[in-house]
């Protein structure tokens, strides 16, 4: 018994080497066989890593966004198409609600002396929205009460707007030109920091106008979307069904008039939305695993047929099927673990790098190597058992007349 | 041991498929071998001598017939059992030598020990002795490539001798050497026979087969004379 464990040992320590000797004998056509598992185990590590930095970022912009806000967006009736300032201020004046920023999309170019820009945003808010967020203005002032009143033509605008007409000029008290009107810049704020990827859900736009005024701009008395801040410690269930009884009396208990979304719902919504995603991506990248695995086994059967002699002496000189089929088997599984191996350090770099790129986190995700290392040993395994079953099975007296 | 038979074929019978037809390759063999015998089998091609050398070699079962080599019955035996017999008692030399052409002359010897369990240190001690042997041993680390057909032989010889088998089954070992050479061959097969070797020789060369002591005449699948000593 202990002799054969011995012998056991032996074999295996001289089928690593053999098998390590004829990777080596074969480079090339080594290399571009291993590049398919590569290219394989890389995707599905960068996938994984990038998709997972990239979600964990937006749910963090997200849950720094707006908790304690719920963000209702009204579709409205036939009789009735968005909401009044009257009717915002019934909303406003809920028991768990603070306060309410209406939203006012206001199309058209933006200017400033003979420039023009069209890709800027222009969007129409109140003062209370400069109330609630105090730290927003770092030069002038925000929007008050009497420029929603009056519907004043002044305007707060964005970083992104001093780089493009103000650099070197202190742009308070300027005139710049929304949609062909003129708007004195009262203030300056800062917009959310989380740039990159998340700056895609960042809805902070480039100048805000009061909303009186957008709505007077656009020829209209009611805004379609805003957003309604709750009172501390109430609780947004309780919120949401007490903006929505309002919400049914505002529009006569018509159906399908508004929706009602919390930061928390849309965060969930995001999350499997990212699971999907990254299931998907993983699937898709286990076909190139897949079409590598092929590649490994095309590779196996060749080198099978051209080393049957070989096979075949081994076996007249007293190597049992199990150990031509061990020596093959550990061949194929080499050579797939070290392109798995090659593919991860590939992918982490990868990843790290688009990581940089989108501006997100870059979070080290060992499972993600687990499974693409395993995988590719696996797939060693699957796609090596055939070509090393055939070689077991060779007539030695076949094989050795071969030549 | 005692009483066990040594090498004893009892009406070997191998029948090939071919083409939807069964061809008889062997018919009837009986043949008997002592300890230190030193046998030369000659025919033609195609007159069944491979096909006997296989199941001399253990490469190849008899569909039907008795075969007893050191008292075992080979058609008894599963291919694992037959891989192990192989590699104790039979040591074969092939026309071609058949060396590995990446392992050295030395790795090449080596290779009936690793499946016999031998350990890496003890290989090598025994490898460069069996060269030694066979006056190879300033070519030891030599690749077969860098190595005349004749040297190429006899490292073949020696790995075929390394596991010190019971019987050194050779088919047209000078097959592809000029006669020189073939006939440095042949007196080594002399000497190693003369250690009380056993030596089976395979050919179709009647020059060749006259160096046995035992000559028998295979024609058609049938052994025509000599098969049996006390025949």
């Amino acid at each position: 018994m202990r002799k054969r464990i011995r012998k056991g040992f032996i074999m295996w320590g001289e089928s690593v080497r053999m098998a390590l000797d004829n990777i080596r004998a074969n480079k090339v056509r080594s290399f571009l066989t291993l590049l398919g598992i590569m290219i394989g185990v890389m995707a599905v590590i960068t996938l994984i890593t990038t998709v997972s930095g990239v979600s964990g970022t937006i749910s963090s912009s997200f849950s720094s966004l707006g908790v304690g806000t719920l963000t209702v967006n009204v579709s409205g009736s036939d009789q009735k198409t968005g909401m009044t300032p009257e009717d915002l201020e019934k909303i406003a004046a809920l028991d768990t609600v603070d306060g309410v920023v209406p939203t006012v999309n206001l199309a058209g170019r933006v200017g400033y002396g003979k420039k023009v820009e069209t890709s800027l945003s222009v969007t129409g808010r109140n003062a209370y929205y400069f109330q609630v967020n105090e730290d927003l203005i770092i030069q002038g002032r925000g929007l008050n009460f009497i420029d929603d009143d009056n519907h004043s033509y002044v305007c707060v605008i964005s970083q992104n707007v001093v780089d493009k007409f103000f650099l070197g000029i202190n742009p308070i008290g300027e005139t710049l030109y929304v949609a062909g009107l003129p708007f004195t810049i009262v203030g300056r704020y800062e917009e959310d920091s989380g740039g990159g990827v998340a700056s895609i859900f960042n809805t902070s736009p480039d100048v805000i106008v009061p909303y009186t005024t957008a709505l007077k701009v656009n020829n209209s008395d009611e805004a379609s979307s805003f957003t309604a801040y709750l009172k501390e410690g109430a609780d947004s269930a309780e919120a949401k069904t007490e903006i929505g009884d309002a919400m049914d009396v505002i529009f006569d208990f018509e159906e399908d008039c508004y929706t009602i979304a919390s930061m928390e719902t849309i965060e969930e919504r995001m999350e499997t939305m990212t699971t999907m995603m990254s299931s998907l991506l993983a699937g898709i990248a286990s076909i190139a695993l897949l079409v590598g695995g092929i590649g490994i086994m095309n590779m196996m059967l060749t080198t099978v047929t051209e080393r049957t002699t070989e096979i075949g002496l081994k076996k007249a000189l007293g190597a049992i099927p199990w150990q031509i089929q061990s020596q093959f088997l550990l061949e194929s599984f080499l050579l797939s673990v070290f392109g798995g191996l090659c593919g991860a350090a590939m992918g982490l770099i990868l990843s790290y790098i688009l990581c940089q790129v989108l501006g997100t986190t870059f979070v080290f995700n060992g499972g993600a190597i687990i499974l693409g290392i395993g995988f590719s040993a696996v797939v060693g395994i699957i796609f090596g058992w055939a070509p090393a079953r055939k070689a077991s099975r060779l007539n030695p007296i076949d094989a050795l007349r071969a030549v | 041991m005692e009483g066990e038979v040594f090498f004893r074929m009892r009406g070997i019978d191998k029948d090939y498929p071919l083409a939807g037809e069964s061809v008889h390759a062997l018919k009837g063999i009986n043949l008997d071998l002592e300890e230190g015998d030193y046998l030369s089998v000659l025919g033609p091609s195609g007159s069944g001598k491979s096909t006997l050398m296989n199941i001399i070699g253990c490469l190849d079962t008899p569909t039907s017939g008795e075969y007893i080599l050191r008292g075992r019955a080979v058609e008894e035996l599963d291919e694992e059992e037959l891989a192990e017999l192989r590699n104790r008692e039979i040591g074969f030399i092939f026309q071609n030598s058949q060396l590995l052409p990446r392992l050295t002359a030395r790795k090449n010897v080596e290779l009936p020990l690793i499946y016999a369990g031998f350990r890496p240190k003890e290989r090598r001690i025994r490898a460069e002795a069996m060269l030694e042997k066979v006056g190879l041993k300033d070519r030891m680390e030599h690749l077969p490539t860098q190595l005349s057909g004749g040297q190429q032989q006899r490292v073949a010889i020696a790995r075929a001798m390394i596991g010190e088998p019971s019987i050194l089954l050779a088919d047209e070992p000078t097959g592809a050497l000029d006669q020189k050479t073939g006939a440095q061959i042949m007196e080594l097969f002399q000497e190693l026979n003369d250690e009380k070797r056993t030596v089976i020789m395979i050919t179709h060369d009647l020059n060749i087969a006259r160096h046995a002591r035992r000559v028998v005449h295979i024609i058609d699948g049938e052994i025509t004379e000599g098969g049996l000593r006390d025949a």
